[in-house]
């Protein structure tokens, strides 16, 4: 095959060579695509020639000797991920290049280059780069993403982060790792992703449903954590940063070195270690909040044009400590915990992680491999395995049971994927992909307590296809569609009373595999067909303007939380009950994104209306009675909701020296079968930043960051419980939402030249700079205690 | 040149045949993976909590609660065996059984084990004079795995008890007070005759 591919290359350059005179000019200039500011220090490269250029400090290049023909450009720079450009010269020609993915915008050649393949023309694109990624090193994904408009989270107190994109979290965000999609329980709400934030070295977040490479069921949208992009040249460099926090008296340490080779060879290795004690709100310590965390990383692989591997290998094991005071004993403990307004335990500063806590630790293992075919495309195969193992430990009743957790539940995953993008038709991109996914689900019967989440197998099947089309200079089309099948075999035991409660033995009776009296042996086989279509069209009138107009409709099938969910949570008071008969939910979504970008002004605004038929919730509803007492019952139910929202952000340079960034969020949710507010849908939001630096003074930089959240006024009514203890019913105030907030940050940071290539970077931030108290209506913990309050990070970052 | 188009096509439909064996493949292994999981009868649930009260050399009153499905939607069966007497002094004893298991296990044992981070509380209402404990842990605060409950005279009553983990001991006796994990909270209607 290779050796074939190089004589049809020699046959072209030489058919090409003999016909033509060879002596044009390909002048231009690369610039960053946000700012349009000239870059310095690229590579441009003749892909299959020895010719190369770089720019210079005004982003100009020239390449000389060109022959007219059909040139495929490599371009590439340490801070942007390089991409492929196929030019057509036919004379002396100028282009321009712009690097750093986004909305393709308007070029004089003719460009079918893969600068991104998944990346949807029409559609929002948000990216946190390596510097600020690097800001929330001691912090989380969730934490690092809130800086972009339409992104909030869903918290377990300050460790446990979920991102919420548009209103929508958990199974209906993807999170991608490296071209892997994470498979970490991700159904529930006090399971945070699995993920180093320190092994991503650019975060991008797709609102929306439209990349339908990853699968059909983003609903909510998909986040991305990329690594670094290995240039083809003999190099070595890497990275060390030590941060210390006061809040928590901890710290984190991590490290990453790249080499690479003229071959194309590369490899990396990264670690991360953080360790923190119990957090502090401004009038309380938060009893049993520390945490602790490692990643590592390992990648080898080769990338040449034509063809390129890839094997990768991450770990991740986080010990996280729940507010011992959130853990509690029925709906009585739970009133007097939001009457009281202070947690019940407080006790000293420790590092100690006692119960509640969660042990997680996830092995991703990933080989890839790629091709590029002449006058086709390329072709990409990759498997990748996960292990997920999630350990809980509640307060046993028992000190003979300390050390014993109350849930242990392993999570394997196989997946193989293969996708061909067929670029040979100018102003054309279409790509195909199938994959195959094998799950296994163990929980492990030792812990003595009844499984929440069951045995089962899923198996997955899925095939899609996408096209993005340039119709002319102006007008991109985007469009794609995909098609998943998945099976869920589960063996689940039943308590005889819950089976007879929800009446499954009309409709599932002849699942049940065994009586055992109390409990009853059953083996679900549910099996769902999911289709989804997107589609998008993009106005590109001039340099500066982009108009985007985003449709998708999109399937998801349940997960097993919303199946299978059966039994107390402690952490909350609740009994969570999931529905064997609950279906897939549609959803259909409309967006426009207008972007607007200038040498001094950016700015993006993105409406969006969502309508979710049988949508899937999980709501309080009634009340059970234990021994214990009370407990609220937690149903998942099917509903029709829609979700209305509006995304800003703007960013201005008001001079060389002096920028600011401007952001507000806002999304409406209903119910529209019951007619009322849907729960757990994010307060409006403004983020406000001012930023000084001074270039000349060793990029000497100065921030002040305001974040506003409003009181979310539209919440599901609180429920009516009997209480034990007060002899009566009461209102218990499950979803009152906290009052508003404002929170302001502070940050730092000088640059250090310290030899030639290794520079220290020294900053300083304070967050919570007035030690505000506060509560957040998607904190989990709002119930018990404050958030944490001020916190001085100091952060040293040598490059090398 | 229509040659190589043709081993393109060729290769790649070879690809596809690969990739769908090793899917088959990865189907085959799970289908053998078929064990039935084992039941778990849940260990940490205290199903029963029986109190009986003894008037001294005459009758006994059982006040018993009782949820055989723990965490499950069946409310617990609450039982009263009689009346008590008007006036009268009657030794109280609490036993606790998990009952989901079998045989039952003897929660008692492991609350008089641990009785340092155990107490039992006793609220009421209507004609009952008094409940005092009668048994201490270590430290010497009161546990309530045995207590003595007085009645007033003829009338309705009610008796809440408690039983609170890892409450603040000392407490002032109430509830609010002691803190802690609930895990017991039943209430019993009594008939004083």
């Amino acid at each position: 095959m290779r050796t074939l591919w190089v004589h049809l290359l020699v046959l072209l350059s030489a058919n090409v060579v003999s016909a033509q005179q060879c002596d044009l000019v390909l002048s231009g200039k690369v610039l960053d695509f946000h700012d349009q500011s000239p870059l310095s220090g690229a590579v441009i490269e003749v892909t299959a020639r020895d010719l190369y250029a770089q720019t210079d400090p005004l982003g100009s290049f020239t390449l000389k000797g060109l022959c007219p023909g059909v040139y495929e450009l490599q371009v590439s720079h340490p801070e942007c991920s390089t991409i492929f450009r196929v030019v057509e010269i036919s004379e002396d020609s100028e282009i321009k290049i712009s690097l750093e993915h986004h909305i393709e915008e308007l070029e004089e050649v003719l460009v079918t280059g893969e600068s991104d393949p998944n990346e949807v023309a029409s559609q929002a694109e948000a990216v946190l780069n390596t510097e600020t990624l690097r800001e929330f090193s001691g912090a989380s994904l969730g934490d690092a993403l809130k800086r972009i408009s339409g992104v909030n989270s869903i918290n377990t107190g300050s460790n446990i982060v979920k991102p919420v994109i548009q209103g929508l979290y958990g199974s209906r965000v993807i999170v991608m790792n490296n071209e892997v999609r994470m498979q970490d329980m991700e159904w529930g709400e006090e399971h945070a992703p699995t993920v180093d934030i320190n092994a991503a070295d650019r975060v991008r977040v797709l609102k929306g449903s439209s990349a339908l490479r990853y699968g059909s069921d983003a609903v909510g949208g998909i986040i991305l954590m990329e690594g670094s992009l290995f240039p083809a040249r003999d190099s070595i460099w890497g990275a060390t940063q030590i941060t210390g926090n006061t809040n928590g008296r901890g710290g984190t340490i991590g490290s990453e070195v790249n080499r690479t080779w003229d071959s194309g060879m590369y490899a990396s290795v990264q670690g991360s270690y953080r360790r923190s004690g119990d957090l502090e709100a401004p009038d309380y310590l938060l009893t049993n909040t520390g945490t602790q965390q490692l990643g590592l990383s390992l990648e080898v692989g080769k990338r040449s044009f034509t063809s390129g591997w890839n094997v990768y290998y991450s770990y991740f094991d986080t010990d996280i400590a729940v507010l011992r005071s959130s853990h509690i004993g029925n709906v009585d403990d739970l009133i007097r915990s939001i009457n009281s307004g202070e947690p019940e335990f407080i006790e000293p500063f420790s590092y100690d992680l006692a119960e509640p806590r969660q042990e997680v630790n996830h092995h991703l293992g990933k080989a890839e491999y790629f091709r590029r075919i002449e006058g086709v495309g390329k072709w990409e195969i990759q498997y990748d395995f996960q292990r997920n193992r999630r350990f809980e430990f509640d307060i046993n009743r028992s000190s003979s049971d300390i050390g014993r957790p109350a849930i242990d539940l392993t999570l394997t995953t196989h997946t193989l994927q293969s996708f061909l993008t067929i670029d040979k038709f100018s102003g054309r991109k279409l790509e195909f992909g199938i994959s195959g996914r094998y799950q296994d689900n163990f929980a492990n019967p030792d812990t003595g307590v009844r499984r929440l989440i069951p045995d089962y197998d899923r198996y997955e099947a899925g095939a899609f296809g996408a096209l993005e089309w340039e119709l002319s200079p102006f007008w991109v089309f985007d469009g794609g569609m995909r098609l998943d099948f998945s099976r869920i075999d589960a063996r689940k035991f039943y308590r005889t009373s819950r089976w007879n409660e929800r009446g499954y033995q009309e409709d599932f009776g002849d699942i049940v595999v065994e009586d055992l009296g109390t409990q009853l042996l059953t083996n679900p086989v549910l099996d769902y067909t999911t289709f989804s279509v997107a589609s998008g069209l993009s106005w590109i009138p001039d340099t500066q303007w982009t108009v985007g107009v985003n449709l998708s409709a999109s399937q998801r099938a349940p997960n097993p939380a919303e199946l299978f969910s059966d039994g107390l949570h402690h952490s909350a008071a609740r009994i969570e009950l999931g529905d064997l008969r609950i279906d897939k939910e549609t959803s259909y979504k409309g967006a426009i994104t207008a972007n607007y970008n200038s040498q001094k002004l950016s700015a993006e605004v993105t409406p969006y209306y969502n309508y979710i038929s049988d949508f899937i919730l999980l709501e309080p509803e009634g009340v059970e009675f234990t021994i214990r007492g009370a407990f609220p019952v937690w149903n998942y139910r099917q509903t029709n909701a829609a979700l209305l929202g509006l995304d800003v952000n703007i960013n201005y340079e008001w001079t060389d020296m002096l920028s600011s960034q401007h952001q507000f969020s806002l999304v409406k949710g209903r119910d529209l079968d019951q007619d009322g507010p849907l729960i757990n849908i994010p307060a409006a939001n403004t983020r406000n930043a001012v930023q000084l630096e001074l270039e000349e003074l060793n990029n000497l930089r100065f921030g002040l960051e305001s974040r506003y959240v409003f009181r979310q006024n539209e919440t599901p009514e609180n429920i009516i419980v009997f209480s034990p203890e007060q002899n009566q019913d009461v209102e218990l105030e499950i979803n009152t939402a906290p009052p508003a907030y404002h929170l302001m940050n502070f940050n730092a940071g000088l640059d250090f030249e310290l030899s030639g290539k290794t520079t220290l970077a020294v900053n300083l931030r304070v967050q919570n700079l007035w030690n505000t108290s506060y509560r957040d209506y998607l904190n989990r913990l709002r119930y018990f205690a404050d958030s944490p309050g001020r916190n001085w990070v100091l952060d040293l970052r040598i490059n090398y | 040149m229509y040659n190589t188009n043709n081993t393109k096509t060729m290769n790649s439909g070879k690809i596809t045949l690969k990739l769908l064996a090793l899917i088959a493949v990865f189907g085959f292994w799970s289908c053998s993976d078929d064990d039935d999981p084992a039941p778990i009868d849940e260990e940490e649930t205290i199903t029963t909590l029986t109190a009986v009260l003894a008037e001294t050399g005459g009758s006994t009153i059982t006040l018993q609660s009782r949820d055989l499905d723990g965490d499950g939607p069946d409310a617990p069966v609450i039982t009263v065996s009689g009346p008590l007497a008007a006036n009268t002094s009657y030794a109280g004893a609490i036993t606790l059984l998990n009952e989901t298991e079998s045989p039952a296990e003897n929660i008692t044992e492991e609350i008089e084990e641990e009785d340092d981070e155990h107490q039992f509380f006793f609220a009421t209402t209507g004609n009952i004079n008094s409940v005092t404990y009668a048994d201490q842990d270590d430290d010497g605060n009161p546990v309530g795995l045995s207590f003595v409950l007085t009645t007033g005279d003829a009338g309705a009553a009610t008796i809440t008890i408690t039983l609170r983990h890892e409450p603040k001991k000392p407490n002032d006796g109430t509830l609010s007070d002691a803190g802690g994990e609930t895990d017991i909270a039943q209430s019993f209607t009594l008939d004083i005759q």
